[in-house]
């Protein structure tokens, strides 16, 4: 067997050239010895993609496997293009998490840009009509000339792609810490929604159906992506080529309306429908073969191409954009060929599923791979050391203790922090209403999508606090759990299910590995315990610049049910005279937090305590005033801590507030987990006050007038509401311009 | 009483502006920009989107759309012809309403609630309203209107302009927020009323304008 390239396998193992694809020596005998021969270029090639960790996670799969994914609602888990959430009414919510960290260092426009294309296609695949989008980032801090150009260009890809394709981008996060100056994150999370009967999974059953090309053409863009791109290795062609792909929104909407209405109107002839992401049409092809016991065989001169030339390689490992693959029966595949040739996009045969279990490919009338499926679909599992990091065993116990002598001046330079301060500046540039379904836009506790025809939303939220988890990543992971929980209840709705990006450095580092292993156990062990199961996610490892890793950052996506949309409650503010209540107990909660970062100049000491029974029960308690409709607004507590969350109320709602607490000041910026801020009509107090008992204690009313008071019990502190808002409010800008 | 929505490949607001109709009790449908036949249809609407892409100047390649001799006929005959965002895009490019809709002043796409000053009340678009400014969500990244002098001189003198801004976000001339032909009866638009009509949502001031249209449209028959 040759392949058409001059590269023969003996040159292939003895310019150990897989090495530089990321086979390890071991890996490639274990090839050898499996196939009983030795693999040919584009066999070794496919192998790399196949194996690499980004497609077989083979290194972080020890640790994932323990996700708890099943309970009550789980219709789909982990393993398919998203995982999918019975709602009722035949309903069903798909979502998933998708990083494009590492293409949106490079490319900032075009590697944010395709991160939203790939989630989509993962949604649509299922049959899903995708409903929203997400977006949770980190950068590095404004003051530097680099991280603002990525700034924009992420922003500006996100808007490119999401706006012009028509799906909402209606929350998300954004953060910034030094850590990610030379690793900035861009998870994107994407939720669907489908009638049950239109559930789609990517399996290739039954002997002799076809595989249907779907979508853009094939070119040498995004190569190998899913290993990494070799400049020695590559033909003169290649290195020329940019690792990160160019997307086209307007060809993604065509094949996304074009998929959509194949599974309206064809379901009983289509098999199967898998997107073409990460190693492209190879994963795609042998994932879909593997799942369903099957092999499969493909003529890739049928591969639609728009550049001369390619080799098998390329056309294998191409990460080119807007791609789909079906597989459809036997005999049936007119109708779908027509479909799609109807809305001027390229459909095309290229080969059939075969019971033989093998993963064969054809060019040019020669076999140019043929390999078992499931060894080329199953890479070596890797158990990696793993080891406390040493940072942990040296943190002190004790609090910091913020200084408040200059207890305005504090408050205002904290709302003015990029972590803290309003992102509406960026997210604005994102449409957050086409479908014209958006309930709660950017701006609240979560965001709240209305399901047409009924009385349901969707709320929905990404969080994570990725400075707890340096401190200490299971109980900083499970804060970001109950967080991510806290703001969906924040809107009335009932937390249901779970997708994470899970950020990390390279695995290969035991401390790192101890760091995911930890932030795992932390998510499974709160999701429990709120019956949110992990249906789906994302891995992004080796997140390092010259040795030094970004924090742990666990992005936990979040979905919550809400069955009567007019229960909906909101962060701001409503009327003149509410009762304003705290909710939860307020600690000493100092270490990693926004003042510690803010007036220490760096995060240090053992984290603060997560109370699980506090927070499950304080939960339950806003879902319960909400259902009575006995709250006028509800803001979960989180980064700046109490103030903070004064503040975005006051300013949400445009009212103003005198409150009166009895702590001293520094208490205002505790961090304490657990923790809402609500407000009541002087109608409901009392009902309020009988539900909640000694959970809730009032601290406060709301005002009108421009001045905003707190009485702590040492101090007492005034503030312009305009001139804390304009801060708040402006802080992003004056900083992106430098 | 029949409506007609306008789908062009990569319209996204097709749907919205459909289900906008039919909570007024308006017969709409969308209607492929492969058609070339509007027969039957009493009013036109081309919703939002990035019609073809959009890859070049906003409307270039719709305009040449099999639809649009039909949305031209539609027009001639004095039936309403309604353009929001991109279909104002795409009815300046065809002709039927003068002047262009540039790049934002500020590059970049703008998403927020804007104030709007209802300049003319008595149109076939706003005489149901009662108030004098609204508040509709604007989705842009080109929707700074442009026209030559005399062009706005004649908007002014005829009482084209139906809204203008409070506060103008994108940098269009006269603050120009939407204007109809001199015959009143095509209209085009850069904020998004169809995502105003439901309480759910929180804004329900293009009720008014949706309002508005369905009494012309009674009116008409």
């Amino acid at each position: 067997m040759h392949s058409d390239n001059e590269i023969t396998p003996e040159m292939v193992r003895d310019s150990k050239i897989y090495q530089q694809w990321g086979l390890t020596d071991a890996e490639y005998q274990l090839i050898v010895d499996t196939l009983d021969r030795l693999p040919n270029y584009t066999e070794t090639g496919i192998f790399s993609g196949m194996w690499s960790e980004h497609v077989s996670y083979k290194k972080s799969k020890p640790i994932l496997r323990h996700f708890w994914s099943t309970n009550e609602r789980v219709l789909q888990g982990p393993g398919e293009g998203a995982g999918i959430l019975d709602i009722g009414d035949n309903q069903a919510v798909v979502f998933k998490a998708e990083s494009h960290n590492h293409p949106s260092f490079v490319e900032p426009y075009e590697g944010a840009a395709t991160g939203v294309g790939g989630i989509l296609r993962d949604i649509f695949s299922m049959g899903a009509q995708p409903i929203a989008v997400l977006d949770s980032l980190r950068f590095g801090e404004l003051d530097n000339a680099h991280t603002r150009h990525i700034v924009d260009g992420v922003i500006a890809g996100i808007a490119g792609y999401g706006n012009a394709i028509g799906i909402p981008t209606v929350g998300g996060e954004i953060g910034f810490d030094p850590v990610y100056a030379g690793n900035p994150l861009v998870n994107v999370m994407a939720v669907g929604l489908m009638d049950q009967k239109g559930m789609q999974v990517g399996q290739a059953k039954g002997v002799g159906n076809s595989i249907i090309y779907v979508g853009a053409k094939t070119g040498r863009d995004g190569i190998n992506g899913a290993s990494f791109a070799s400049a020695e290795f590559s033909t003169e062609h290649e290195s020329d080529r940019s690792a990160v792909q160019v997307g086209d929104p307007f060809l993604e909407k065509l094949v996304m309306d074009a998929t959509l209405q194949a599974v309206r109107d064809h379901s009983d002839i289509i098999v199967g429908i898998q997107d073409m992401g990460a190693a492209g049409l190879l994963s795609s092809s042998s994932e879909m073969a593997s799942k369903a016991g099957m092999g499969i065989d493909l003529d890739l001169n049928q591969v639609p191409q728009r550049e001369t030339a390619m080799t098998p390689y390329e056309l294998m490992l191409s990460e080119s954009q807007e791609r789909m693959l079906f597989v459809v029966k036997k005999g049936e595949e007119q109708v779908i060929l027509d479909l799609f040739k109807k809305a001027n996009l390229d459909a095309v045969i290229i080969g059939h599923v075969t019971d033989d279990g093998r993963y064969r490919l054809r060019f040019n009338d020669q076999v140019v791979a043929d390999v078992p499926v499931d060894f080329l679909t199953h890479a070596p599992k890797q158990d990696l050391p793993m080891v406390a990091p040493k940072r942990l065993a040296i943190l002190k116990a004790d609090q910091f203790v913020p200084d408040v002598t200059d207890l305005k001046q504090t408050v205002l330079d904290l709302v003015g922090q990029p972590t803290i301060a309003s992102k509406s500046n960026l997210f604005r540039h994102f449409d957050s209403q086409v479908r014209a379904d958006t309930v709660i836009k950017p701006g609240g506790d979560a965001a709240l999508v209305r399901i047409r025809g009924t009385k349901k939303a969707l709320a929905m939220t990404t969080d994570v606090n990725a400075r707890y988890l340096y401190l200490n990543p299971k109980v900083g992971a499970k804060m970001a759990v109950a967080e991510a929980a806290r703001n969906i209840v924040a809107t009335g709705a009932t937390p249901i299910g779970i997708t994470d990006g899970l950020n990390f450095g390279s695995p290969d580092n035991p401390e790192v590995y101890y760091e995911l292993s930890q932030a795992v156990d932390g998510i499974n062990d709160l999701a429990k315990q709120l019956n949110t199961p992990i249906i789906s996610g994302n891995v992004s490892l080796y997140n390092e610049t010259d040795g030094q890793a970004i924090y742990p950052t666990p992005m936990i996506g979040m979905v919550g049910l809400l069955t009567d949309v007019s229960k909906a409650t909101r962060i701001g503010f409503q009327n003149v005279g509410d009762s304003i209540y705290i909710i939860g107990e307020t600690n000493a909660s100092f270490n990693g937090t926004e003042i510690q970062k803010m007036q220490a100049g760096d995060i240090d000491g053992q984290l603060f305590d997560l109370n699980d029974h506090d927070e499950i029960t304080n939960q339950k308690l806003i879902l319960a005033a909400t259902d009575q409709s006995l709250l006028a607004s509800v803001h979960d507590l989180s980064e700046g801590g109490l103030i903070v969350g004064l503040l975005e109320s006051a300013f949400a709602g445009q009212f103003s507030f005198n409150v009166v607490i009895d702590m001293t000041a520094e208490f205002l910026f505790a961090e304490t987990p657990s923790r809402f801020i609500v407000s009541v009509a002087p109608q409901n107090r009392e009902a309020f006050e009988a539900l909640a008992g000694d959970s809730a204690k009032k601290i406060g009313e709301v005002s009108a007038e421009d001045q905003m008071t707190i009485q702590s019990s040492d101090q007492l502190l005034q503030l312009s509401r305009q001139e804390t808002q304009t801060i708040y409010q402006e802080s992003i800008s004056w900083r992106l311009k430098g | 009483m029949r409506a007609a929505v306008i789908r062009f490949p990569g319209s996204n607001c097709d749907f919205d502006m459909l289900y906008a109709l039919q909570d007024f009790g308006i017969d709409a449908e969308i209607i492929s920009a492969d058609n070339n036949d509007l027969n039957g249809f009493d009013a036109v609407f081309l919703p939002g989107g990035f019609a073809y892409g959009d890859y070049l100047r906003t409307g270039a390649i719709a305009k040449f759309s099999p639809i649009m001799a039909a949305v031209i006929q539609a027009a001639n005959d004095g039936k309403l012809v309604v353009g929001v965002c991109n279909g104002f895009q795409i009815l300046t490019e065809a002709g039927l309403l003068p002047g262009q809709l540039q790049v934002n002043k500020v590059p970049g796409f703008i998403c927020e609630d804007v104030e709007l000053l209802i300049e003319n009340p008595n149109t076939a678009f706003t005489n149901a309203y009662e108030t004098e400014s609204i508040m509709i969500p604007i989705a842009h990244g080109e929707g700074n209107y442009y026209a030559d002098d005399a062009t706005l001189a004649q908007l002014e003198d005829n009482h084209q302009i139906v809204f203008r801004y409070a506060q103008n976000p994108n940098g269009s001339a006269h603050d120009i927020a939407g204007i109809m032909n001199e015959r009143g009866n095509v209209f085009g638009m850069m904020p998004h009323p169809e995502r105003a009509v439901d309480p759910v949502t929180g804004n329900v001031d293009g009720q008014p304008f949706f309002k508005s249209i369905l009494s012309e449209i009674i009116a008409g028959d």
